[in-house]
């Protein structure tokens, strides 16, 4: 009994002292830096810049997911549903991008949609354009980078979906003279519907806290919360503020997790 | 059967999705090629300069060194804490386990962002201790990414600890085996898979970490990432193009390897 104790106690106790304790620092710097209290709070809750982002950052994060998952439906189901050669160049499209590195893929982006990048030399060499196109620096790198960031995470729990599928009701539903649009729309896709549900929280809870991606493809034009909380951190120094937006952040992951939660919960019932 | 395949439509879509999958990784080859010091195209004059730069340069070699040692490291130390942790677990099955699996868990779903401050808030604390385990020190960035890859470790270890029988350590148990024994002796040799699984995963992710170690890190210890957004963040370094190119280059082989070698097993147990 007691040696296994001893197995057990060590993470518990490094994950306490340099995960749980400085978090709980940190919510006590939110009640207390500058001011004690709920002051720093209700800064982030009313003045323009903060909620403005918090704004940008809830509405980029719905297109995103929007994007995220209905791109990733579009190929799980030929990863799932093709025949074995489509299958397997299928999973290579997907788990190449997934292994790569966040940075190679927002430069990726860059080397794509700069002005002197892929896309804007292609369309001035046909002759489309006469001078570039700002594609970086604004929202809709942001969107483009960052969903294609998180196609590959909304992939794997629509899988698993599809795959749990009953193919009998779809032979049924071809037996009896339905279309192949009307087997997609009315038994297909209601019959995955718990995968876009998993797929579309996991994409968003995601979304929200991310910061490599905005920053690098965002160019300081489109601040998203995670670089605003780096912003009070490091160039103008506000930690109380930092501390109470990372609370607020906190809460709202913890929130739609426990939504998730309980919606599977009560479906494995 | 046939007719339940995917249609025209279908493939057409996710052809175009496959493409914007791909293409930005195909974007970076020709700026990696170009003569000149900002993000372009060659002009027809292909140079290998940014190459050589990456080879000649000593900082980009001491950042390589850097994050083989955090990810070593880190992930020697990670697997070791989560096998011990999902040993216990597995043979004790405590009251509230579920609730201890959810608090090793919590770096995992928590957002970065709020890992990533608290960590700087807790190597700044320790800086006042020690100059070892601190703010911008090698120690530090190990402590950091641990936090980051344990439950990772701990979720591919329980996997691997829930296809093992459990009648083989009771048997080890009536024998008289001591809890070292049951534990050196029967129950680590039978998940030893899973615990290299656990090591590959958990280095890649120390390897890629960027968002904690952009927090935790300044000019000291740097890893490769850290230099990487160095070069992306105020003018784009073509240097960088190299270096994903020669990444993107080691990742797809490996991935249509592993690929390759699934298809043969398949067959094979098709074939037997």
């Amino acid at each position: 009994m007691r040696p296994v104790l001893f197995l057990i106690c060590p993470v518990l106790l490094f994950l306490g002292a340099s995960y749980l304790l400085p978090f709980l620092g940190i919510v006590q710097l939110s009640f207390t830096d500058p001011d004690p209290g709920l002051a720093q709070y209700g800064r982030v809750l009313t003045e323009d810049l903060p909620t403005g982002v918090i704004w940008r950052t809830l509405r980029l994060c719905v297109i995103v997911t929007a994007v995220s998952v209905s791109c990733a439906y579009v190929i799980t189901l030929l990863w799932v549903r093709g025949s074995p050669l489509v299958r397997s160049i299928t999973e290579l499209c997907i788990m190449i991008p997934f292994w790569i590195s966040v940075l190679s893929r927002a430069f990726g982006w860059l080397s794509m949609l700069s002005n002197r990048g892929l896309l804007n030399t292609w369309l001035q060499d046909l002759g489309l354009i006469d001078s570039a196109i700002q594609m970086t620096r604004n929202e809709f790198a942001v969107v483009v980078g960052m969903s294609h960031y998180l196609i590959p995470f909304a992939v794997f729990p629509l899988a698993t979906a599809m795959r749990n599928v009953d193919e009998r009701v779809l032979t049924a539903a071809d037996g009896m003279g339905a279309s192949r649009l009307r087997i997609f729309w009315q038994v297909f896709l209601p019959m995955t519907a718990s995968g876009i549900m998993g797929a579309t929280l996991l994409v968003f809870v995601f979304s929200i806290g991310f910061y490599v991606t905005p920053a690098l493809l965002g160019g300081g034009q489109s601040v998203l919360v995670a670089e605003l909380i780096y912003l009070w951190l490091f160039q103008i120094p506000q930690w109380g503020m930092a501390a109470a937006m990372s609370v607020v952040l906190m809460l709202g992951v913890g929130g739609i997790l426990f939504i998730l939660m309980r919606r599977y919960g009560e479906m494995a019932k | 059967m046939n007719r339940l395949r995917p249609g025209v439509l279908a493939t057409l879509l996710s052809s175009l999705v496959a493409l914007f999958l791909l293409m930005p990784l195909i974007a970076v080859v020709p700026v990696s090629f170009t003569s000149r010091r900002y993000l372009s195209l060659p002009n027809g004059d292909w140079s290998w300069r940014h190459y050589t730069a990456l080879f000649g340069d000593p900082d980009w070699g001491s950042s390589l060194l850097t994050s083989v040692q955090v990810g070593v490291l880190a992930s020697l130390l990670a697997v070791a804490l989560a096998a011990a942790f999902c040993i216990g677990i597995w043979m004790l099955r405590p009251r509230g386990a579920g609730l201890m699996t959810g608090f090793v868990l919590l770096p995992m779903v928590a957002p970065p962002v709020v890992s990533s401050l608290t960590l700087y808030f807790f190597l700044n604390q320790l800086a006042r201790w020690n100059s070892l385990v601190a703010y911008d020190k090698l120690g530090g960035v190990v402590l950091a990414h641990m936090v980051m890859i344990v439950p990772y470790a701990v979720v591919v270890i329980m996997v691997s600890l829930s296809q093992l029988d459990r009648r083989m350590d009771l048997a080890a148990q009536s024998m008289g085996a001591s809890v070292p024994t049951r534990v050196f002796g029967v129950i680590l040799p039978n998940i030893r898979f899973g615990l290299l699984g656990a090591f590959f995963l958990c280095f890649l992710l120390s390897w890629d970490e960027i968002g904690v170690t952009l927090f935790v890190t300044s000019v000291e210890t740097i890893t490769l990432p850290r230099r990487m957004w160095m070069g992306l963040r105020d003018n784009v370094d073509p240097a960088i193009a190299a270096l994903s190119v020669l990444l993107i280059l080691v990742v797809t082989v490996l991935v249509v390897i592993r690929a390759a070698m699934l298809m043969r097993k398949e067959r094979r147990a098709r074939g037997a």
